[in-house]
C-alpha cells in the first residue's frame, strides 16, 4: 500500500488580527480571504497558483474563494464537516490531493466571528433556529429530539457530561484543569496576537472564577473571538522550491466516536474520535507522542485537553491530571502545549491557529515561544460530539 | 412575557413521534431488536449488532441509575433561564441511556450510580417528557 508519509507539506500560513470588542466589522468570508492571501504570499505563491480548496465548515464556499482569488481552474474542492476537527482533518484530504496530483496547491481556511456573530446565549428566535440548524447539520437530529428539550443545548453542557465521568472514575481534581488554563494563559502573554495577552492568570484566579456549567468554570472555557487563519499545502517536492522551510505532514488521520450523533449511548463516554485517529497517524508518521517536541491540543475546554492527552497516548487513561501538573505542559516543561495560548487564551479559530503555530514552531519562527530545536509537533482537532483528528508534523530544521 | 422563546420540543415525526406517543401514555418504550434481543436508543432502522431490520417497541421497567450529569449555571438557551439546573444521563436497567431530568434531588446531591425510576411530565398539550425520581 502507498504511504502518505511526508508526501505533502504545509508551505504557507496566514492569520488575521484576533479580537473581541468591538468585533471584526467584516464577514467571515472577508476574514478568511485576508488570511488566505497572507498564507499564499507566505508560501511565495500567487492566488492563481491555488487550484484546490478545502471549504470551511461555514462562512464561504469553495466557489466564493475561487471567484475572489481568481482561481480560474479549480481542480479539487472538498469539505470536511467535523466541527472543530475540520481544520486538522482537512489536511488529510489536502495531502492526498497534492500527493496524487489532483491539485498542486490546496488552500485550507477557517474563520469565525465568534464574538460579533450570533451566539446561542444572546440570540433572538431566528438566530437561535439558525444556530440549532447548524448544530443539527453537523451532529444529526438526536440532539433536537432527545437532548435540547431538556436544555442540553451547547458544547459546554455536552462535554461536562464526559468530564463528570472522568472525575468519577479517576478523581480528577479542579487543579488539573486549572493547570491547563494557567499554561495557555501564560503562553498567551508572549504571543502578539493573543486576545488574553496582558491578562495573566494564577491558579487562585482560576479556582475563583464562576461556574458556567459544572464542572466547567469560566476560565475552563475557550474564547469567542473574531478572526481567521489559513494554510496552504503542496506536494513535498514542490515545497522544497518555495519560500519557507517545508513542514512535512508526516502523519494525519480522522476518527469518529460511535455512535457519532448520540454520545450518551456510547459504551464508554471517554472513547472519542481521537482514540481511533491517533494510532493511525502515528503509524503513518513512524513517530509517536514520545517524539513530539510540542503539542497543540484543541482546547475548547480545559478538560478536553486532558482527555485528548490521554486518548492520544501522551499518558495513560486516568493519568492526565498528574501529567499536566508541575509545569510539565508549559514552555520549558516536558511537553509544552498550546504555545500560542490556544483557543483558551489566544483566539478561537477552529483550531486552525493550532496548525499555524505548529508550522511556526517547526520553521523556527515562533519567537519568544520557540521550543528550541523543535523538529516534531502534534496537532489535534476536536469537533461536535467528539469527532477528532491528529496530525504529526515535522521539519528538517 | 414573550413566548418567542417557547421551550424547544422534539420534532414529532418518524421514530421520535412513536417514542413520544408512548410517553404521552406514560410508557417508556425503546426499540428492541427481534433478531438478537438487544435494546437500543436513539431509535434506528437497523440493529447495528446483528443487522436485523425487525424490531418492536418494548416496554422498559423504567428503573435505572445515574450515569453522569452536568449543572448549568449560566443560561445556554433562552428557553432555559432558571439556573442552576441539572441535566442527567440515566442508564436504564435494560441498557439504553437517556438524557433527562432527575426531580426531587438537588444538583449537589446527585451521584453516579444513584437508583432512579421513571415518571412523566406534560410540557405542552402535545409533548410529554420522561423524567426520573430517586428510588430506594
Amino acid at each position: 500500500m502507498l504511504s502518505l508519509r511526508d508526501q505533502a507539506c504545509l508551505v504557507g500560513v496566514g492569520e488575521t488580527r484576533y479580537c473581541r470588542a468591538p468585533g471584526s466589522g467584516v464577514s467571515e468570508l472577508e476574514l478568511m480571504l485576508d488570511a488566505a492571501r497572507a498564507a499564499i504570499a507566505d508560501a511565495g505563491l500567487r492566488p492563481g497558483d491555488v487550484d484546490g480548496i478545502m471549504a470551511p465548515i461555514w462562512g464561504g464556499s469553495a466557489e466564493d474563494f475561487a471567484a475572489n482569488l481568481g482561481i480560474e481552474n479549480l481542480r479539487y474542492a472538498a469539505q470536511v464537516n467535523m466541527g472543530g476537527a475540520s481544520a486538522v482533518v482537512s489536511l488529510q484530504s489536502a495531502a492526498m490531493a497534492v500527493a496524487f496530483g489532483a491539485a498542486r496547491a490546496v488552500l485550507v481556511p477557517f474563520g469565525w466571528n465568534g464574538y460579533s456573530g450570533r451566539r446561542v446565549r444572546g440570540a433572538d428566535l431566528a438566530e437561535l433556529a439558525q444556530e440549532m440548524a447548524r448544530f443539527e447539520s453537523s451532529v444529526g437530529s438526536a440532539i433536537r429530539d432527545y437532548y435540547v428539550p431538556y436544555g442540553l443545548a451547547s458544547p459546554a453542557q455536552w462535554y461536562t457530561l464526559f468530564a463528570r465521568r472522568h472525575i468519577h472514575e479517576f478523581g480528577t481534581p479542579p487543579e488539573a484543569l486549572g493547570a491547563i488554563a494557567v499554561a495557555c494563559r501564560k503562553h498567551a502573554q508572549g504571543n502578539a496576537r493573543a486576545v488574553m495577552r496582558g491578562r495573566p492568570m494564577t491558579m487562585e484566579d482560576y479556582l475563583a472564577s464562576p461556574w458556567i456549567c459544572e464542572p466547567y468554570r469560566l476560565l475552563d472555557c475557550c474564547l469567542e473571538t473574531d478572526g481567521a487563519a489559513a494554510v496552504v499545502v503542496t506536494a513535498a517536492d514542490r515545497a522544497r522550491t518555495l519560500a519557507q522551510r517545508p513542514v512535512f505532514i508526516a502523519g494525519v488521520a480522522e476518527g469518529h466516536p460511535y455512535p457519532a450523533d448520540d454520545f450518551v449511548n456510547r459504551p464508554d463516554l471517554l472513547t472519542i474520535g481521537l482514540t481511533f485517529a491517533a494510532p493511525v497517524a502515528y503509524e503513518m508518521a513512524g513517530l509517536g507522542p514520545e517524539d513530539a517536541d510540542f503539542a497543540q491540543i484543541y482546547d475548547c475546554f480545559t478538560f478536553e485537553v486532558l482527555h485528548q492527552l490521554e486518548e492520544a497516548g501522551f499518558c495513560r487513561r486516568g493519568e492526565g491530571a498528574a501529567f499536566v501538573q508541575d509545569g510539565a505542559i508549559e514552555l520549558g516543561g516536558r511537553l509544552p502545549i498550546n504555545t500560542h495560548g490556544g483557543l483558551l487564551s489566544q483566539a478561537h479559530v477552529g483550531g486552525m491557529n493550532h496548525v499555524v503555530e505548529a508550522v511556526r514552531q517547526l520553521r523556527g519562527q515562533a519567537g519568544a515561544a520557540q521550543v528550541a530545536g523543535a523538529r516534531v509537533g502534534i496537532v489535534t482537532g476536536w469537533g461536535d460530539f467528539g469527532d477528532g483528528g491528529l496530525a504529526v508534523l515535522r521539519s528538517d530544521g | 412575557m414573550s413566548d418567542a422563546f417557547a421551550r424547544p420540543l422534539p420534532r414529532l415525526a418518524g421514530y421520535a413521534a412513536e417514542f413520544y406517543a408512548f410517553c404521552r401514555r406514560r410508557e417508556l418504550r425503546f426499540q428492541r431488536c427481534s433478531g438478537c434481543g438487544r435494546w437500543r436508543h436513539v431509535p434506528r432502522t437497523l440493529c447495528a449488532g446483528c443487522g436485523s431490520d425487525a424490531w418492536e417497541w418494548a416496554r422498559s421497567a423504567g428503573t435505572g441509575r445515574i450515569h453522569t450529569w452536568s449543572v448549568t449555571h449560566r443560561p445556554m438557551h433562552p428557553a432555559f433561564l432558571e439556573v442552576p439546573y441539572a441535566v442527567v444521563v440515566v442508564e436504564l436497567d435494560e441498557g439504553p441511556r437517556v438524557v433527562t431530568w432527575v426531580r426531587d434531588v438537588a444538583p449537589a446531591a446527585l451521584a453516579v450510580g444513584m437508583p432512579v425510576a421513571v415518571d412523566f411530565e406534560d410540557v405542552t398539550d402535545a409533548v410529554t417528557l420522561p423524567v426520573f425520581r430517586p428510588r430506594r
